[in-house]
């Protein structure tokens, strides 16, 4: 807990001298039989999981066990069962859930990478049937790490599930302007189009000049490159013979780029002409190989496994033409 | 254009021998320091973390007795619906029931809990599309199907669910990169590719994967320093040398990346005076990281520690006992 908590306050009253809750019988952890391990939490701690555990157990709905959830989940965020209980009580009391999104925004806003407050959320928003607030709440996350996987989730699954597909795109063009490597932007454009439009033939030219531009500004960009080559799945004529692609690959090889994407894709374009047995005569399995030997010994030796197999690979296409390379599974 | 990759520069001296004697001490004694305020603070997942830190344990032959586990574990088990929580008086959750069947497994004690309760837990969790849910309050996406088959396969009860509709849904988070992400057009992540590809080999599905596809684009998750990332420009960790490692082993695929500098990276992940690895080096070691760095080296052929089962990430002997096959690769 490194933000500055309420039990430090000087007038943080423990539970067990608040007079509301006189009545109840704090219940201690019953570890105790079998210690795995000896138990000294600290005294708010402690404090608060007895009371909550008491609760629990007279599956008490009240004000007072609302507001004690809450001390739990500041103290423990990650307790899941601190927020499902806590859920009970908001349906047991009928209370504004409003006001619950606003509480749980300012927890999301402290504890961005925590499974049990982002699922909260989903559940209240759901309850409300109302997701006006989180495209903002996940903009605020994503504006601090633009990667956040459960804010992307949460965010998914808001624009599916009430349909916010506007201005979607427009965001995810912001956030690859801001950094053209974030592959979590490149993937929502993928989520936005395949629920929207779909890949048709005016959506692919779109997508895959816009792909080159920004492949252009940066080379060594696994995203774009990994983008493009999902668009192409779409494309009937496939990865090689897309002059738009193939032309753009020869210009920048010409200018002297040797990104290992950039040489990885002219691989698989002459991987796919020989394989079609005719096509593009740039593309041929020597010139594969003689790449592949290059990102072995300068521009990728880390991969060097790889290039090598994908050397053996051709040179099995050579000898069989489209067949299986003969892999099995045990 | 210059070139800015994301990735950490190792310290000068890195240890170079696995510090085994001092990773053991470092799990038996956590969790039980005096400042237990952290023992509360982990309750959420003790019985995940009891699985860390056992099967790290076993891998380097010091596993202690079985009895306070077992025990533990039993109490854990909720009699109504049959799950098995993080913590005594938790509500059950999906982790919790796979990494307690794992931990008795381990120690062929099976007896211990109710099983026909566990294989009716997992049933209740699945839906209509064949996902499932973490736990009754609803959260769904692909790890949880990752435990449901491991969970009933340990169990020999695969029977109890529809399987093809399970592989109908984690195939529809399948992405255009090869990879999987939690659920349908979720970003690949190597974390979620390991449940996935996991799934898959157990319910001897691997037909549905793009084997080189993913293949390589998990190669390409290794940075200059040796370590391994789980999505494009993140940082090294060393739980990804599991996930990353476990998968490319189902593929058949390990020796595409290279093994020197990985192992290096682990070699620098540990922390010499506390003992345990932490996530990438200088950062505060755990269970969690100790039992991923030991199980990827297992998988990199370390002699000094147990073959560890690449689906399972248990040890190999256990799968063997229960004569389960998870489907892999071979050329």
């Amino acid at each position: 807990m490194s933000d500055s908590s309420d039990e430090n306050d000087s007038q943080y009253v423990l539970y067990r001298d608040r007079p509301e809750w006189k009545n109840v019988t704090p219940l201690k952890q019953d570890d105790a039989d079998e210690p795995v391990v000896a138990i000294d939490y600290t005294e708010a701690f402690v404090d608060c999981f007895d009371y909550f555990r008491a609760i629990l157990k007279n599956k008490e709905i009240s004000e007072r066990a609302l507001e004690l959830t809450q001390t739990a989940a500041h103290l423990n965020p990650a307790n899941y069962t601190v927020w499902q209980y806590r859920r009970d009580i908001l349906k047991g009391l009928d209370k504004d859930l409003n006001e619950e999104l606003d509480y749980i925004e300012t927890v999301i806003l402290k504890q961005t990478k925590n499974y049990q407050v982002w699922h909260h959320r989903k559940v209240i928003v759901e309850w409300l049937k109302d997701p006006s607030k989180e495209k903002y709440l996940t903009e605020a996350v994503l504006t601090k790490d633009a990667k956040n996987y459960h804010a992307w989730q949460h965010r998914q699954w808001v624009i599916k599930t009430f349909k916010l597909f506007d201005g979607e795109l427009d965001y995810v063009d912001c956030l690859i302007t801001d950094d053209v490597r974030n592959n979590s932007a490149w993937n929502q454009r993928y989520f936005i189009i395949n629920n929207t439009t779909g890949f048709t033939e005016e959506v692919l030219k779109r997508e895959i000049d816009y792909t080159l531009l920004h492949i252009k500004i940066v080379t060594e960009n696994e995203s774009a490159w990994n983008y493009l080559r999902g668009l192409l799945l779409h494309a009937k004529e496939g990865l090689s013979k897309n002059k738009r692609v193939s032309d753009f690959c020869e210009e920048l090889y010409a200018s002297g780029n040797r990104s290992p994407f950039l040489l990885a894709v002219i691989v698989d374009m002459c991987c796919e002409v020989a394989s079609d047995g005719a096509g593009d005569t740039r593309y041929t399995v020597e010139r594969a190989k003689e790449l592949c030997g290059e990102l072995m010994t300068k521009y990728d030796k880390v991969r060097a496994n790889y290039w090598q197999h994908m050397i053996e690979t051709m040179d099995n296409v050579g000898k069989k033409g489209t067949e299986d390379e003969g892999s099995s599974v045990n | 254009m210059a070139t800015l990759i994301k990735d950490i520069s190792l310290q000068e001296a890195i240890p170079t021998r696995i510090i085994f004697e001092k990773h053991i001490e470092f799990i038996k004694e956590y969790g039980q320091k005096d400042n237990s305020y952290e023992y509360g603070m982990t309750d959420y997942l003790r019985v995940s973390g009891m699985y860390w830190g056992l099967t790290a344990l076993e891998l380097v032959n010091s596993l202690p007795p079985q009895f306070e586990f077992v025990e533990y574990i039993k109490k854990c088990q909720d009699p109504s619906s049959g799950g098995i929580s993080a913590c005594l008086k938790h509500d059950p959750h999906i982790l919790h029931t796979l990494s307690a069947v794992q931990i008795l497994c381990i120690y062929n004690y099976l007896d211990a809990i109710d099983v026909d309760g566990v294989v009716r837990y997992i049933k209740s969790l699945q839906q209509q599309d064949g996902s499932f849910m973490g736990d009754k309050w609803g959260e769904i996406d692909t790890r949880f199907s990752f435990c449901a088959v491991a969970t009933l396969s340990l169990l020999n009860r695969m029977d109890a669910i529809d399987v093809n509709k399970a592989v109908d849904f984690v195939a529809s988070c399948k992405n255009f990169d090869g990879g999987f992400g939690s659920r349908p057009l979720s970003e690949s992540h190597a974390g979620l590719i390991y449940c996935c590809v996991g799934f898959l080999s157990i319910t001897n599905r691997l037909d549905i994967v793009d084997r080189d596809t993913l293949a390589w684009w998990l190669c390409e998750r290794q940075l200059p320093s040796g370590g391994l990332n789980g999505r494009p420009e993140k940082l090294p960790d060393v739980c990804y040398s599991w996930w990353v490692l476990s998968t490319l082993t189902i593929l058949g695929r390990l020796h595409w990346i290279d093994q020197d500098s990985l192992k290096n990276f682990i070699l620098a992940c540990q922390d010499t005076e506390t003992g345990g690895f932490a996530d990438r080096p200088g950062d505060i070691a755990d269970p969690f990281h100790t039992l991923f760095g030991l199980a990827a080296m297992s998988l990199l052929g370390h002699e000094s520690i147990q073959k560890v089962n690449p689906t399972f990430c248990m040890p190999q002997h256990v799968i063997d006992r229960l004569q389960l096959k998870p489907q892999i690769f071979i050329d």
